[in-house]
């Protein structure tokens, strides 16, 4: 179980004759952290809208713990125990901060959790910005969604995640967009996740930030697998530099 | 029969193809669903109907007039009705749907509804082909309808406005980037829009009377028309139209005429169950219907 | 530069959280606005004589057709056609009561929940659709049954149905509504406020993030619908059994425009702002009575000044200016 946490194999998809992703396929053991990287519409998106169950793949499989997931519907897969951001971030902008975390803590898992019962959501809303940096004792997390910063709301989407209490955790672009000292703040947030036992796959532009603390990194281009190891490896892989940075630098 | 199927198939489709032509277009360029379409539709033929008979103009002059008036008046009601709730959908199709049921409830309050209220047609008189007899009129409409497709392809790929209309439907944020003025072109969507509502009611409306439910009709087929064949692809509303207006033609013969208003509805419905992104749309559209 | 600034009054601050109520006039504050409509409600109909009960009457059920309006429209889905679910609970109770021979309550009761199915399932495969293309859909709905009725013949085709039993009891015609009515006013503003309700919002914030929280939107949106169809099915319901017929004109625009207009009127989303606006336009349209269908006009240029000059709608306007101060301070 460990060694496989989640398969992808073979997985295809394409839209209109064009190709988004094309066979591709990689595993994933149970708490590591795996970076997806490549350029602009590589078909990183895709790929992890089709292991949410947002885009049913062509063909190929995904399996998570040992049960197919393929094409399952976006909330089951949820169900299962995998959460995820997503790159543009548009929070519950009418409900205020806090309570755009009643959603996830709705939920059939993690009402299972709780075995039915429920105490009080919003307090356990409020612990939960708290371990994503919002000031406990300030107004922020009883302000409206609207009104927060971007840094804010990136982080509010992954507290979003978290209350679901997911196994697998997926970061779509989560630096984006965020200032050098929030990220700064972030990086250790995500470390500490992934030493309390959670697996994730982070999909970043941020190079630096992401080498640092991811155990394998992948590398897509036009829709195909082009390298796959160890981040050091990976940056000496010639293929990604002619792909990522383009011909003239490698 | 058969000729008379495809004959009236065709003409069917043309007219369908007329009456949605604006919508889809207003819709392809600047994403505006306007749902005064219908009701412009019918105005226009109505004013039409005054500039002849109460104004007496000559008839050339009233077609020139209805259509000049009717391309401004889409223009100005983009200022009106679209400009302050851009960008919000829900108030898009309220505003838009309460302008054009504010249209067509007050000229059926005025009393416009009786029999003397039609049009005169293009050119009288029928001829025969394949010894099928076809008024000059219907032949006029299925000659329009290619007209005006031709006149679109041309307009959106050699002229500047065109151009224009087309850099905006295919992204509003380069396009005004790249210096095109997004309200203007939106507004002139919406005036070219109902400048060929106009064009149809002249076309069409002779065919029999005007009437305020046929506006209402006209607003249902511009849909049916523009979600089968998947909104801003001119082939697939070129496809959708042949498709509709032979089945409705073909059940008008076979089961009851009565059955034909349902074609559109069920239309709708199982192509946005079944199809979301019409018969030739581009995929880009499933997200935001579905 | 002079600004304008609108600060929350003290007694709004301090009877905000249930544990700090310590005067009565704190317990008024928060009263009042709720206990002087209520009972403006149910008194106002003993004092003003038959021809306004017919009126209240009226009111409460069109006002239905605006609260369930407003719930689906807190879910994201913008409907057109009212019409449609109150022409169905309509055609349902005068089908039970005429060509069954049911007793009103019973017809009044299958009506309604029969009446829900059906607009439940008809509606089930297009609730998947956004925006303009449900809104669409529902535009559609009332359109085609009254084809299907008229083409088929069923259900007395374009005559209707007509004959049907009279509820019998004015007391309990008049205060049936007005109970049902009050009980779905307050109970939907509690729903929405519940977690359920704001998982319903979120639903119409942002969809993916909520199915991504794991949790089943479609069927959220089945529940929803289902309670909007109980709504306006008794509305329809009733409304057959006031009249003592049914008929196409159950799917007319009116019912599809009232509701939409006393939301826009009284604000989209707050449930109170749709409860006052149906009650200012149906007293209005029985005044404009005499300009027969220049009323449709009417309604269609209120929601159109509405939708684009006033957005926001009476609650709103109303509860700000009740709890909050506005002044001009010096920038």
């Amino acid at each position: 179980m460990r060694e496989n946490f989640l398969v992808v194999e073979n997985v295809s998809k394409s839209f209109g004759g064009v190709k988004a992703i094309s066979n591709v396929s990689f595993s994933l053991s149970g708490n590591s952290l795996l970076g997806i990287i490549g350029p602009n519409g590589a078909g990183k998106t895709t790929l992890i809208n089709i292991i949410t169950g947002f885009i049913k793949p062509d063909s190929g499989r995904v399996i998570f713990k040992g049960d197919d997931i393929t094409g399952l519907p976006g909330y089951k897969i949820a169900e299962k125990g995998i959460a995820r951001t997503f790159q543009i971030v548009r929070p519950f902008l009418h409900l205020p901060a806090y309570k755009n975390l009643i959603i996830p803590l709705y939920s059939k898992r993690v009402k299972s959790f709780r075995g039915g019962r429920f105490g009080d959501r919003d307090t356990v809303a409020i612990d939960l910005l708290e371990e994503v940096g919002f000031e406990r004792d300030s107004s922020v997390p009883y302000k409206s969604a609207s009104s927060l910063p971007h840094g804010y709301l990136k982080r509010l989407e992954l507290a979003r995640c978290l209350a679901l209490q997911p196994e697998l955790l997926i970061l779509d672009e989560l630096f984006s967009g965020m200032s050098m000292s929030e990220v700064a703040a972030t990086v250790p947030i995500i470390e500490k996740l992934k030493a309390e036992g959670l697996t994730l796959i982070m999909i970043e532009h941020r190079l630096r930030e992401l080498f640092r603390i991811a155990d394998k990194v992948i590398v897509l281009n036009f829709g195909e697998k082009i390298a796959e190891g160890k981040p050091s490896e990976v940056i000496e892989n010639e293929l990604v530099k002619v792909a990522y940075l383009g011909a003239e630098s490698a | 029969m058969l000729t008379g199927i495809i004959v009236y198939g065709l003409v069917n489709s043309s007219i369908l193809l007329l009456v949605a032509l604006g919508f889809c277009l207003t819709f392809g360029v600047s994403r505006i669903a306007n749902f005064a379409h219908g009701a412009i539709y019918i105005l226009f033929g109505y004013l039409m109907w005054i500039f002849l008979n109460w104004l007496k103009i000559p008839f050339l002059f009233a077609i020139l007039l209805t259509l000049v008036l009717s391309g401004i008046f889409g223009y100005v009601a983009y200022y009106v009705a679209v400009r302050r709730v851009r960008g919000i959908v829900l108030s898009e199709v309220v505003s838009t749907f309460a302008l054009g049921v504010g249209i067509l409830e007050f000229f059926r309050w005025m009393g416009f509804v009786t029999y003397e209220f039609s049009l005169p047609p293009i050119k009288k008189g029928s001829l025969y082909i394949l010894g099928f007899p076809i008024d000059y009129q219907r032949l006029i409409i299925i000659l329009a309808a290619i007209g005006l497709v031709a006149f679109l392809y041309f307009f959106t790929h050699y002229t500047k406005l065109g151009l224009s209309f087309r850099a905006i439907a295919q992204n509003e944020r380069t396009a005004i980037a790249l210096g095109i003025d997004a309200d203007r072109v939106a507004a002139l969507s919406v005036a070219f829009g109902s400048a060929f509502a106009s064009v149809a009611s002249i076309l069409v409306l002779p065919l029999g009377i005007i009437s305020i439910n046929s506006g209402y009709e006209a607003l249902l087929i511009a849909i049916a028309v523009g979600i089968v064949g998947g909104l801003e692809s001119i082939p697939g509303m070129i496809l959708a139209s042949l498709v509709l207006g032979f089945v409705q033609i073909v059940v008008g013969v076979y089961v009851s005429s009565a059955w034909v208003m349902v074609v559109y509805l069920l239309a709708i419905i199982v192509i946005l169950v079944v199809m979301p992104s019409g018969l030739l749309g581009k995929f880009k559209e499933l997200e935001e219907r579905v | 530069m002079i600004r304008k600034e609108r600060i929350d009054r003290g007694i709004k601050v301090r009877s905000d959280d249930i544990y700090a109520i310590s005067s009565y006039r704190e317990i008024l504050y928060l009263l009042l606005p709720r206990v002087i409509p209520v009972l403006c409600l149910l008194l106002l109909p003993t004092l003003l004589g038959s021809y306004y009960e017919r009126v209240i009457i009226i009111s409460c059920l069109m006002g239905l057709l605006a609260l369930s309006w407003d719930l689906l429209a807190s879910i994201g889905l913008f409907s057109l056609g009212q019409a449609f679910f109150f022409g169905v609970g309509g055609y349902a109770s005068g089908f039970f009561s005429y060509q069954l021979g049911l007793p009103v309550p019973y017809s009044i009761v299958l009506g309604t929940v029969s009446g829900a199915l059906v607009c439940t399932l008809l509606l089930a495969p297009v609730l998947r659709l956004k925006g303009v293309y449900f809104s669409i859909v529902t535009l559609a709905f009332p359109l085609f049954f009254v084809r299907i009725i008229e083409s088929t013949k069923i259900l007395g085709g374009t005559e209707g149905i007509t004959g049907i039993s009279p509820i019998g009891n004015s007391w309990i015609e008049l205060y049936i509504p007005i109970f049902v009515f009050l009980f779905s006013l307050f109970g939907l503003r509690r729903l929405i406020n519940s977690d359920y309700g704001i998982v319903l919002q979120a639903i119409r914030d942002n969809d993916r993030a909520v199915i991504s929280s794991g949790i089943n939107v479609y069927a959220y949106k089945l529940e929803c619908t289902f309670i909007v169809s109980l709504l306006s099915c008794f509305s329809g319901a009733f409304m057959t059994h006031i009249y003592q017929a049914v008929g196409l004109s159950a799917f007319a625009l009116d019912y599809s425009l009232l509701p939409l207009t006393s939301a826009v009127l009284g604000g989209v989303g707050t449930f109170a702002g749709p409860a006052i606006g149906t009650f200012i336009l149906v007293p209005l349209s029985e005044f404009l009575r005499v300009f027969g269908t220049l009323r449709v006009v009417f309604y269609s240029v209120i929601l159109f000044l509405c939708i684009v000059l006033l957005p926001e709608g009476i609650f709103p306007f109303l509860k700000r200016k009740y709890h909050q101060i506005e002044r001009f301070v010096e920038v």
